[in-house]
């Protein structure tokens, strides 16, 4: 399990690492990272200072980390996986008791300097902790039951945790990345089958036990979801967020009202457009050619990742880069599909985009174990 | 290189098939979210487009200038005057109760208008504009520019607003205008959307009410940027309205004023009527109230005084007024007998003091009797058993039918509220009103005009044209709209025999003139300004048999709202009918003494230019005409204001 397995010698050494980044993420990040600052300075009336200067120093810091992470060798990082998931396993029980509350759910531990989110640690732990359980785990346990159960519980907890706090947007993305790793290590299908299976119990459930004392969600959770299912039940109340997107999205049109030019953004009839529904003014903006333009960045990147995990024979490495990947494409596919009106609106950011300074770290520090994973696979 | 030795070639191929599997999922749902953002972007981005247009655009109106009310010379009796308002927003404010607490020390505020105003404030958005203050004076509304930098968020503002500067002399004709209520808007299929305009003013009596249309004028449009919260972000487009036509009407202001200061604290009615064209001069009813206080929302108080005065101020009783016309009846009725032909002027009928039909006795006034009474001095005189014995002779429907014709019973389509079509009573109208066959009794009491008859002052006044000048004449209140002389219909005759026409106005001019004329007292000296005219008094009671025998109680000694009502109709001059005027003095007492003074005093101000000359009237009147004339509250032609009444 050391990396004395690894022929170390054929892995680059010191600023020659440089060299093998995988250079075309960077770029590729660097580029949805500068639209999302656009958007941010279009969105403040076109204000710098208000959203645009924080996050251009964000990514900036983000991308120093990056670039840190991505030169300590991936065997270090393999090592760092078990003390990594239950530091943010451990913060996730903590600010069950002492966070800060925000819009009346617990999530924050204030740092002084910045506001930290342990379930954000806790995503690419998570990730790191399954690679690490697989890489650890004979292939040919796999699909035993015990040992589908260990991952299982590995995952279950933190989302039990994250969604208790309440935050349905992130537990989900949790769950969604921790059966991703699960899937690449090659757990049997029945397991998915009958998962699969359960979910449809649940979401019977869900609707079933409303109203009576064991109801599964908060009231606001039903809320999103029946304005969902039918948004224009009450346009000028919970749907308003939903149809006011939609006709952001729509009245783009295939080239958009021009850079600054939303009115929909512009006079405010969009919620949180700084935030969650961000690709609601880039679509407004700059129309279907904009809007699919970033769409194919996005694909770009994810592409580039599993390129490089299909290229990667240490399975840790792939096993990472996946799973990395698969919680970027699920924030993607979740955030798309609220802001079109295909999903409920559940609170999950655009990556890159949406305005905040933790999810962009952490997304750069998942992207740093990808590099560094890149950098130094076996040869 | 060396591999981990858990791997096997087996694990690996699973692991690049599920990436591979995993991989082309998220592929799918790429393609799926392109799908869709092909689907809101390309195929349904009109419908989109329209609704953020919807969104962000909003028409806002115009209110157009109304149009302003002259009188028939041009004088202004209805203005739009400039409103010197106050306006706060909370925003630019920063600390609004501060700034209003400021504010309260440099205009008139009382501490409840300062609080409401800061509580109205509190509750609105902070960028909505409240009116803190409205008709400031120039000096306070110049004090607040002044104080400008002391007063962040708060703008000096100037609307228009409807002004009355004639207030009390118009209020009937005019009325006022106040904000559109749910009853106004009840009935139209598609409301002016001006009416939806908040404190948006429309007509609500009068003038302003029946010329609506016209004085309204249309509303221009701006198309205007909003944000979410319904905040103007700025202007797109902007189409001016178009103002309001100005009216011209046939009064006459300073005959109105003369008229209105002439009736004085009676509850009475003048009409003064231009027998040539049916130009209404003067319109005048008393008590009056100011219409500048409806326009500004009448506080409960002020109009409990109007609603609980016996004299009843709000009534128009130029036109809603129906009154017993009383002897002034009496035309009509010697009309219709001639015309039939039951009688000629020449024929004489005596007057023992009354007369007797169907066991019942209908005495006269004169309670000795006239003696042997023809057309001339029955007017003049006033004699009721002539009239009595006349209509039983000619019949009800033929009095009622020169009734008609000669302006009673009917309405007139003038722009004035509450028009009463009076009363023309026959017999079809009895047995439909009252399910009774017409009584012999009926025709004694109508011949006299009393009974069932009731008409108007307008309608005494349009019969005493007719009379004089022996055309339907009609009456109107609008002469000009937007400067242009609307075209005065020519009266067609009436068709009546001349003779008996000079036989009626030979009596009218006996009765102002003649030496037993029951109007002598009023008659008009000046040979060219001579007037002819009828008095009349009507019973508001019965007179019983017994009171009868005790002696009827005089006018004086009753309650004021049993007295008989007063009237008079004439005309001047005698040989050029110019003017036709009806004076109706509620409770007054005897036409000659109550309503022909004043008759004549305002005929003969409508004949003159400027206050009547004293040579006009009879050499001993003089001296109290002129004290009278010069106590008169009449409105200063230059500042318009009344002088306040001295208690003497």
């Amino acid at each position: 399990m050391s990396f004395l397995e690894y022929r170390v010698k054929q892995a680059p050494v010191g600023l020659r690492k440089v060299l093998y980044l995988n250079w075309p993420l960077v770029v590729l990040l660097t580029a949805v990272a500068s639209v999302g600052i656009l958007m941010l300075h279009s969105i403040a009336g076109g204000e710098f200072d208000v959203w645009a200067k924080r996050q251009a120093q964000v990514f900036g810091a983000g991308l120093v980390l990056m670039f840190i992470i991505a030169m300590i060798p991936i065997w270090f990082w393999r090592n760092m996986a078990g003390i990594a998931y239950l530091v943010a396993f451990l913060l996730l029980i903590l600010v069950e008791f002492m966070g800060e509350t925000n819009m009346g759910a617990q999530r924050w531990i204030n740092l002084g300097f910045m506001q930290f989110q342990p379930s954000e640690m806790m995503k690419f732990s998570l990730v790191m902790m399954l690679a690490a359980y697989y890489d650890w785990l004979d292939p040919k346990r796999i699909s035993r039951p015990l040992y589908v159960l260990i991952p299982v519980l590995l995952t279950v907890a933190p989302t039990v945790l994250v969604l208790m706090q309440p935050n349905l947007g992130t537990s989900l993305m949790l769950l969604l990345a921790g059966a991703a790793v699960m899937f690449a290590a090659g757990v049997s299908l029945w397991y998915f089958g009958g998962v699969l299976a359960l979910v449809v119990a649940v979401i019977v459930g869900v609707f079933t036990l409303r109203g009576t004392p064991w109801q599964f969600l908060h009231d606001y959770q039903y809320t999103r979801i029946d304005t969902f299912l039918n948004p224009g039940a009450d346009p000028l109340g919970a749907g308003y967020n939903i149809i006011q997107a939609q006709i952001a999205l729509g009245s783009g049109g295939w080239s958009g009202k021009g850079y600054m030019q939303g009115t929909q953004s512009r006079l405010n009839f969009l919620p949180e457009k700084h935030t969650d529904f961000i690709f609601t003014t880039l679509a407004e903006e700059f129309g279907f050619v904009g809007a699919f333009s970033l769409l194919v960045l996005y694909a770009l990147i994810i592409g580039f990742c599993l390129v490089a995990a299909f290229r990667n024979r240490d399975r840790f490495s792939a096993l990472l880069i996946v799973g990395v990947a698969a919680n970027f494409f699920f924030y993607i596919a979740v955030n798309l599909s609220m802001v079109m009106g295909m999903a409920p609106v559940v609170g999950v950011p655009l990556p890159l985009l949406s305005y905040g300074g933790s999810a962009m770290l952490v997304l750069l520090v998942g992207f740093g174990l990808v590099q560094s994973a890149h950098v130094h696979r076996p040869r | 290189m060396r591999r981990n030795p858990r791997d096997t070639e087996e694990s690996n191929r699973t692991l690049n098939r599920r990436t591979l599997l995993l991989g082309g999922a998220m592929g799918a749902m790429v393609a799926v979210l392109g799908a869709r953002m092909r689907y809101l972007q390309v195929e349904q981005a009109d419908e989109f487009k329209l609704l953020a247009e919807e969104n962000r655009i909003s028409i806002r109106l115009i209110p157009p200038d109304r149009g302003l009310i002259r009188d028939r010379n041009g004088k202004l009796i209805a203005d739009n005057e400039q409103n010197y308002r106050v306006i706060i927003t909370r925003e630019a404010a920063g600390d609004a109760e501060l700034v209003l607490r400021r504010l309260a020390n440099v205009i008139p505020m009382t501490a409840e208008e300062l609080d409401s105003a800061i509580e109205e404030v509190k509750s609105l958005s902070a960028f909505v504009p409240v009116t803190v203050a409205e008709r400031l004076s120039w000096q306070d509304f110049s004090k607040v520019a002044l104080n400008a930098p002391a007063l962040p968020g708060v703008t000096p503002e100037v609307g228009l607003s409807r002004q009355y500067p004639l207030d009390t002399d118009f209020a009937h004709v005019v009325g006022y205008v106040g904000p559109v209520s749910d009853k106004d808007l009840e009935g139209l299929a598609t409301p002016d959307p001006l009416l939806r305009i908040p404190k948006f003013q429309i007509g609500k009596i009068g003038v302003e009410k029946w010329m609506e249309d016209t004085l309204r004028g249309a509303a221009g449009t701006k198309r205007i940027e909003v944000n979410s919260a319904g905040r103007v972000m700025r202007e797109l487009e902007r189409q001016e309205g178009e103002a309001g036509a100005d009216i011209r009407l046939t009064i006459d202001a300073d005959v109105q004023n003369f008229a209105q200061a002439r009736l004085g604290e009676e509850s009475a009615a003048v009409v003064v009527m231009d027998v040539t064209n049916g130009d209404i001069i003067c319109c005048a009813s008393a008590p009056s109230f100011d219409p500048n206080l409806f326009v500004r929302g009448i506080s409960h108080s002020d109009y409990n005084v109007l609603m609980e005065d016996d004299h009843r101020p709000l009534a128009n009783k130029t036109v809603s007024g129906a009154y017993p016309p009383g002897s002034t009846f009496k035309m009509v009725t010697a009309l219709a007998a001639l015309e039939a032909g039951v009688i000629t002027p020449e024929t004489r009928v005596r007057c023992p003091g009354y007369i007797e039909y169907g066991g019942r006795r209908f005495h006269c006034w004169k309670r000795g009797g006239h003696g042997s009474v023809g057309l001339v001095r029955s007017l003049s005189e006033s004699c009721d058993v002539y009239y009595y014995d006349i209509a039983q002779k000619v019949g009800i429907d033929k009095i009622a039918e020169m009734g008609r014709r000669l302006g009673l019973g009917q309405r007139y389509e003038i722009p004035m509220s509450a028009i009463t079509e009076g009363i023309m009573p026959n017999k079809q109208w009895k047995l439909e009103r009252h399910k009774q066959d017409w009584r012999i009794g009926d025709t004694i009491n109508a011949s006299i005009g009393q009974g069932y008859v009731l008409s108007s002052p307008l309608q005494l006044a349009v019969m005493t044209a007719r009379l004089a000048s022996g055309r339907a004449v009609l009456p109107r209140l609008i002469r000009m709209v937007n400067e242009k002389e609307l075209p005065a219909p020519e009266a067609a005759p009436l068709g009546l025999t001349q003779e008996f026409l000079d036989g009626i106005h030979l009596g009218m001019y006996e009765v102002v003139n003649g030496e037993q004329g029951t109007a002598k007292s009023s008659r008009i000296v000046d040979p060219t300004l001579i007037m002819a005219g009828k008095t009349g008094t009507s019973q508001v009671r019965n007179i019983t048999a017994a009171e009868r025998e005790a002696g009827v109680i005089s006018n004086d000694q009753l309650p004021w709202n049993r007295r008989d009502h007063a009237l008079f109709v004439g005309y001047a001059p005698y040989d050029a009918p110019r003017y036709a005027i009806s004076v109706v003095v509620e409770h007054g007492g005897g036409g000659s003494t109550a309503a022909a003074p004043i008759a004549r005093d305002v005929i003969l101000r409508a004949l003159s230019d400027g206050l009547p000359s004293l040579e006009a009237y009879p050499s001993s009147q003089r001296g109290r005409i002129e004290s009278m004339l010069k106590e008169l509250p009449l409105r200063d032609p230059v500042t318009g204001m009344v002088p306040v009444k001295t208690q003497t």
